[in-house]
């Protein structure tokens, strides 16, 4: 789903954000994007996004070459991606409804098809109830979970989320995970970049640890290595 | 998963029957685009009618004078076929001659009609209008000389009813022939200057309109700037997030263009008594006419497409500089 061959960015204020990054995430595969602030984490997920460009080599969404992919079709790759952020990014001038509505209306969904859907994704987050809501009016917990049923409602392949648990509280954080889990377990493929090692560690997901833009822990290569060596014991 | 240029129609492309629904989510995104931008507009009454209201007396100036001077061009065009030629006869032509000049100039192609007035018939009509007759009659002798007083073709060119005038002027039985058209040469090349000044006038005006309208909508885009990042962030297209905006800009212009409407129409209908009365005193009929329902929808479309093209600068300019970071 994900594929980085040789990717190194640079910014024009100097620097390496990134240098020479290689990880393959299999479709319905999911993991963790661990190492400290400006290792890295939110240079890498913003290539994925397309929201920066890689200075050298090449980023693969779902066998897309993003290097090849003019500005004009940027919307449409984003539209294959539900993406988390760890300030929410909602908007506060619109319901809890609008918020989530908003990534079916850019993508022009019949009005009947939208509402249905962003019923579902509050459902499935547990806030069917706040969706009239404004939602500076919610908790923290509760405004991360409205940005991920956002996330969620296009049915997406691809799942991103930057630090979602970063403003939360443990009890609140083990929740979300389990959201993001579950999202899953129905096939959809997850990427999330997070600080907080306690916390997914005991997940058993695979880690890919960054260090100062450099990748020195690659749990997708080490869990594809293992299965190959079964494959071959047995 | 499909690739990014054929993920376009996604939604529409589960639901089958593609190119109908094509078009109407294109149009339910319009439709919420424009209802955004109204809503938008209703929040700030006030701020949105003082921008409507620079709109329109910036267009309201213009088409005030416009409308102005078609009224005095018409004035112009009611006198042009007035114009005349006046042939003071000799002392010496009789009565008779003169009444014959009169009728064989009557017959010439270029002419439309000759009225004779005799010394007799003139003395009276000077009397009668004048009130000066005990001072003609202290006169002992009829000092007016015979007249005729030849009317051209309504369709002659000024320059055509002077060499006619001149031609006159030179039969022998004709002491001077004068032209009454130099008025209307005046007049018409008051109206020229005062027409060119006013589409200068108006040029300016519009391209006022495109900037007040333009900072307007710069100011809205930067006010908006998060949200047009988020938007951006899931999947807006560059139309997306333009719509919006441009649907604002084109209210403004449309706002205005009414209220300039409005405008116009109030000051004409100050002025057109004052014009009827004015004419009176010259014995014109001449009707003074206001802003018709053709001139009153063509004064709104163009404040509408003068707002689009304000919001349409700025948009290309500033919105393009918005992107995530």
């Amino acid at each position: 789903m994900i594929r980085f061959d040789h990717v190194s960015k640079r910014y024009a204020a100097g620097g390496d954000a990134l240098a020479d990054v290689s990880f393959h995430l299999p479709v319905g595969g999911m993991g963790f994007l661990i190492g400290h602030s400006g290792a890295g984490k939110s240079t890498l997920l913003k290539l994925i996004a397309c929201i920066e460009r890689a200075s050298r080599g090449q980023v693969l969404i779902d066998g897309q070459n993003l290097g090849q992919l003019g500005r004009r079709g940027v919307p449409y790759l984003r539209r294959q991606m539900g993406i988390v952020f760890q300030n929410h990014q909602l908007l506060f001038d619109r319901s809890v409804f609008e918020n989530v509505a908003l990534p079916l209306v850019i993508a022009g969904y019949p009005p009947r098809e939208v509402g249905r859907r962003v019923r579902a994704a509050l459902d499935k987050v547990g806030l069917l109830n706040k969706e009239r809501t404004n939602p500076v009016t919610l908790s923290g917990g509760e405004q991360q979970r409205v940005g991920i049923a956002r996330a969620v409602v296009n049915r997406p392949r691809l799942l991103l989320a930057d630090e979602p648990t970063g403003n939360l509280d443990p009890t609140l954080s083990v929740e979300i995970m389990s959201l993001f889990r579950q999202f899953n377990q129905v096939g959809v493929s997850v990427l999330i970049a997070t600080h907080d090692l306690s916390l997914v560690e005991r997940l058993g997901h695979p880690l890919l640890v960054l260090q100062d833009g450099r990748l020195v822990h690659d749990g997708f290569a080490k869990r594809a290595h293992a299965e190959g060596t079964e494959r071959g014991q047995g | 998963m499909a690739r990014a240029s054929d993920q376009r129609r996604g939604g529409q492309r589960r639901s089958g029957q593609r190119g109908e629904l094509d078009v109407s989510a294109w149009l339910d995104q319009h439709r919420a685009a424009c209802a955004m931008s109204l809503r938008k507009l209703l929040t700030s009454p006030l701020a949105t009618l003082l921008t409507a209201a620079v709109i329109g007396i910036a267009l309201a100036l213009p088409t005030a004078f416009f409308a102005l001077l078609h009224n005095a061009q018409s004035l112009g065009s009611d006198w042009d076929g007035a114009a005349r030629i006046s042939l003071y006869l000799g002392d010496a032509v009789a009565e008779a001659e003169g009444a014959a000049l009169a009728d064989q100039l009557a017959a010439r192609s270029d002419i439309a009609s000759t009225r004779h007035i005799g010394r007799d018939a003139a003395l009276a009509e000077f009397r009668e209008l004048s009130g000066f007759g005990e001072v003609l009659d202290s006169l002992g002798e009829n000092p007016l000389p015979g007249v005729v007083v030849v009317h051209p073709l309504a369709t002659a060119a000024p320059d055509a009813v002077a060499a006619l005038a001149e031609e006159l002027g030179a039969l022998k039985t004709v002491d001077d022939a004068l032209v009454d058209l130099q008025w209307v040469q005046r007049l018409h090349a008051i109206i020229g200057v005062i027409q060119r000044t006013v589409a200068i006038v108006a040029a300016l005006l519009g391209v006022a309109v495109l900037l007040v309208v333009g900072n307007t909508i710069r100011l809205d885009i930067l006010g908006r700037r998060e949200e047009i990042v988020v938007v951006k962030l899931i999947g807006a297209t560059d139309g997306f997030v333009r719509r919006p905006f441009l649907y604002g800009g084109a209210i403004y212009g449309l706002l205005g263009g009414a209220l300039a409407v409005l405008l116009v129409g109030l000051a004409l209908g100050l002025i057109a008594e004052p014009a009827r009365d004015l004419a009176q005193l010259y014995g014109s009929a001449f009707e003074f006419s206001g802003l018709n329902l053709d001139s009153a929808l063509t004064l709104m479309l163009c404040g509408m497409l003068l707002g689009l093209g304000g919001a349409w600068l700025a948009v290309g300019r500033h919105l393009r500089d918005i992107e995530p970071r």
